[in-house]
């Protein structure tokens, strides 16, 4: 069983929420990545979503836009975030970690050299943002052959048939998007989300993850309440983007810890 | 040869097909069923043809450039005169189209990018005319060399907004209408000003843009008895390149060529030509083409004297043209376009774009070596007015 299924697995027979947040690996520099991820899984974080910065982010709202700038200035390549997730699994062996980003540094690379990378250094999915189901084929058959989970978006837009579509070749988890628009915008609406899932779950059995548009604990608790799990990037990364080389694993730290204790009590 | 491209995916051989975000997947595929169901419409292409003709000013002449084709002593050029346009380019026609068929969506708000600003002139033009609230976004290096056509959209009621991110030019520009295209999908028509991005726009944008090539067919014979040696037009993501090669692909012994922007040169890696320099294939703005990228694939910013071709990739059917062998790529330098920018306006009282300056040159580099009964066809494909004070910064002239 994949470090994905085990996690959803675990939080289902503890009937809990997963937390899922994103970082931009080399987000403010390379030596904070690692740092900052044991620190995420340590405030609470189940799956770690670590975005690999691409020079021209389309899906991305202008937080994560320069959270890539500077991770680029800072000399991050998909190589080098997949060396950073080697070091990260030195001390964390059962943490899932999702690598997310757009496919042309993966095309550049070659999707065969990627996927055997991420088996390598204990990659666990991946979810390329421009690359939809129909233009993926050969980019699935090199990731399910070393067992790295496909991980897709679904929309306020996707249509039935779609969803039946993705529901055939995703694995792990589905990241549904829960509204029209770039990451980090600011208009969620839990009704549209309430109303969308029950099309969704009748035809993906793996758990729902839902993101975009989660500013803070009552937003994420809210959203727990509907789906399996809460991903949690802009937030995050306004708060790297406002913190100092000092503070910023701490501050993060805090963040997702009430992120964690809101999800936790979603019943309530 | 039969050449029937794109498939019904979008793919022009392994080039083109969709490579969109989830949230735009269902908008592109609209477009697509919206296009197919209309470009055969009698209606539809009556209207189009009626707009190009009373209000474009279609159709646009062939000029022979007597003087400038004498001076150089081989080839005679001829010059198809896209800068007679209404607006002053060829982004007109594409523009015409694509709001007919927003029209026929119901779509109220149309959005574009621009670089050198003649699409974003052409869509402001058309969004008047029609009657549709027109976003235009534009990068704040471009706005800057193009300040007068940043005034000419604003005057025809568009918002012009600076694109900061990035290198501040066309693919940022992209970037940042695609993000509008996603918030704002159900109300916006997205009027894309090249044949690329994600299918159907490569299909599309060419299919609007044929009339270049289709009037050619028909005039050349008119005035030469016979079709061109060549036909030769500059690329940038390549649209009035395809509108012009397109109808001529099946044409025998009619040598195709496509200019790209060579900057400071090819070896100075300061340039937009990624078919010339070999650029490895990619993915950007919906669709897989050649593309000018460091070896981790990140994006590398370009260069050009040109606006309009100041950008990192290209149509996926010109990647399949050259790849097949059809049309030939090369590069014209900043130096080189200038030159060929003063001597039209020398030899034949007509100020070009800098931008078709490039296919211009690339016709006067060639010509004295051809015997003077070859015919070479240059897409002239805007007018150089815009151009005004990149030119004039160049020559050290304060307007």
């Amino acid at each position: 069983m994949s470090r994905i299924d085990t996690t959803f697995e675990k939080l289902k027979q503890q009937n809990r929420k997963a937390l899922i947040p994103f970082i931009t690996a080399g987000d403010p520099a390379q030596a904070f990545t690692v740092p900052l991820m044991h620190g995420l899984v340590q405030a609470g974080a189940d799956v770690l979503e670590l975005g690999v910065p691409f020079s021209d982010p389309m899906a991305d709202g202008p937080t994560i836009q320069r959270a890539s700038e500077r991770a680029l200035k800072n000399g991050m390549s998909l190589r080098g975030v997949l060396d950073l997730v080697a070091e990260f699994r030195k001390q964390d062996a059962t943490t899932p970690v999702v690598l997310m980003g757009y496919g042309n540094p993966i095309e550049a690379m070659g999707w065969e050299a990627f996927a055997q990378r991420c088996a390598e250094v204990g990659v666990d999915g991946a979810l390329t943002v421009d690359f939809p189901p129909e233009e993926s084929h050969e980019a699935f058959e090199h990731l399910q052959a070393h067992g790295i989970a496909p991980i897709f978006l679904l929309a306020p837009t996707t249509k039935e048939a779609r969803i039946e579509q993705v529901a055939k070749l995703a694995r792990g988890y589905v990241y549904y998007v829960s509204l029209k628009g770039v990451t980090g915008a600011g208009n969620l609406d839990l009704s549209a989300i309430e109303e969308k899932l029950p099309q969704l779950r009748r035809h993906i059995k793996l758990p729902i993850g839902v993101g975009f548009g989660i500013r803070d604990a009552a937003t994420a608790k809210a959203v727990a309440k509907l789906c399996d799990g809460v991903v949690v990037g802009s937030r995050i990364v306004q708060e790297i983007e406002d913190s100092t080389e000092q503070n910023v694993v701490a501050n993060v730290g805090r963040l997702v810890q009430e992120l964690r204790v809101a999800i936790d009590n979603e019943k309530e | 040869m039969t050449y029937s491209y794109p498939d019904l995916q979008g793919h022009f051989g392994q080039f083109g097909g969709v490579y969109m975000a989830e949230t735009l997947i269902p908008a592109v595929e609209e477009l697509r069923d919206q296009y197919l169901r209309f470009r055969d419409d009698p209606e539809f292409k009556a209207e189009f043809e009626y707009e190009l003709k009373h209000y474009v000013g279609r159709p646009s002449p062939i000029y022979h450039a007597k003087r400038l084709s004498d001076d150089l002593g081989g080839a005679q050029i001829y010059l198809k005169r896209e800068d007679l346009n209404h607006t002053g380019a060829h982004k007109i026609n594409n523009a015409i189209g694509q709001a007919l068929l927003a029209k026929r969506m119901g779509k109220k708000r149309v959005i574009a990018e621009t670089g050198a600003g003649m699409h974003g002139v052409a869509t402001a033009t058309v969004a008047a005319r029609f009657g549709m609230e027109c976003i235009v976004y534009m990068g704040a290096e471009d706005i800057q060399r193009q300040a007068p056509n940043v005034f000419r959209m604003k005057l025809l009621g568009a918002t012009v907004v600076p694109v900061e991110s990035g290198s501040r030019t066309l693919k940022d520009a992209c970037n940042e209408a695609i993000r509008d295209w996603v918030t704002n999908v159900e109300t916006t028509f997205y009027i894309f000003g090249t044949a690329a991005g994600p299918h159907p726009y490569p299909m599309m944008v060419r299919d609007f843009q044929c009339v270049i090539g289709n009037e050619a067919r028909v005039q050349m014979p008119e005035m030469i008895g016979r079709q061109p040696d060549a036909v030769i037009a500059c690329v940038g993501g390549g649209s009035n390149a395809i509108g012009l090669f397109h109808p001529y692909i099946e044409v025998p012994d009619v040598q195709i060529i496509g200019v790209e922007a060579g900057g400071h040169g090819i070896a100075s890696g300061q340039h937009a030509a990624p078919l010339t320099a070999n650029s490895k294939v990619g993915v950007l703005h919906g669709n897989k083409v050649y593309l000018i990228q460091d070896e981790n694939g990140q994006i590398i910013e370009t260069h050009s004297i040109s606006a309009g071709l100041d950008y990192p990739g290209v149509g996926p059917e010109h990647c399949l043209l050259k790849d097949i062998g059809r049309a030939q790529y090369v590069a014209i330098n900043d130096d080189e376009a200038l030159a060929a920018f003063d001597a039209l306006c020398r030899f034949e009282g007509i100020i070009p774009a800098l931008e078709s300056s490039h296919a211009l040159a690339h016709a006067m580099k060639i010509a004295p070596s051809m015997a003077k009964d070859k015919v070479l066809l240059v897409n002239l494909s805007g007018r150089g007015d815009k151009d005004m004070n990149t030119v004039a910064n160049l020559k050290g002239i304060t307007l």
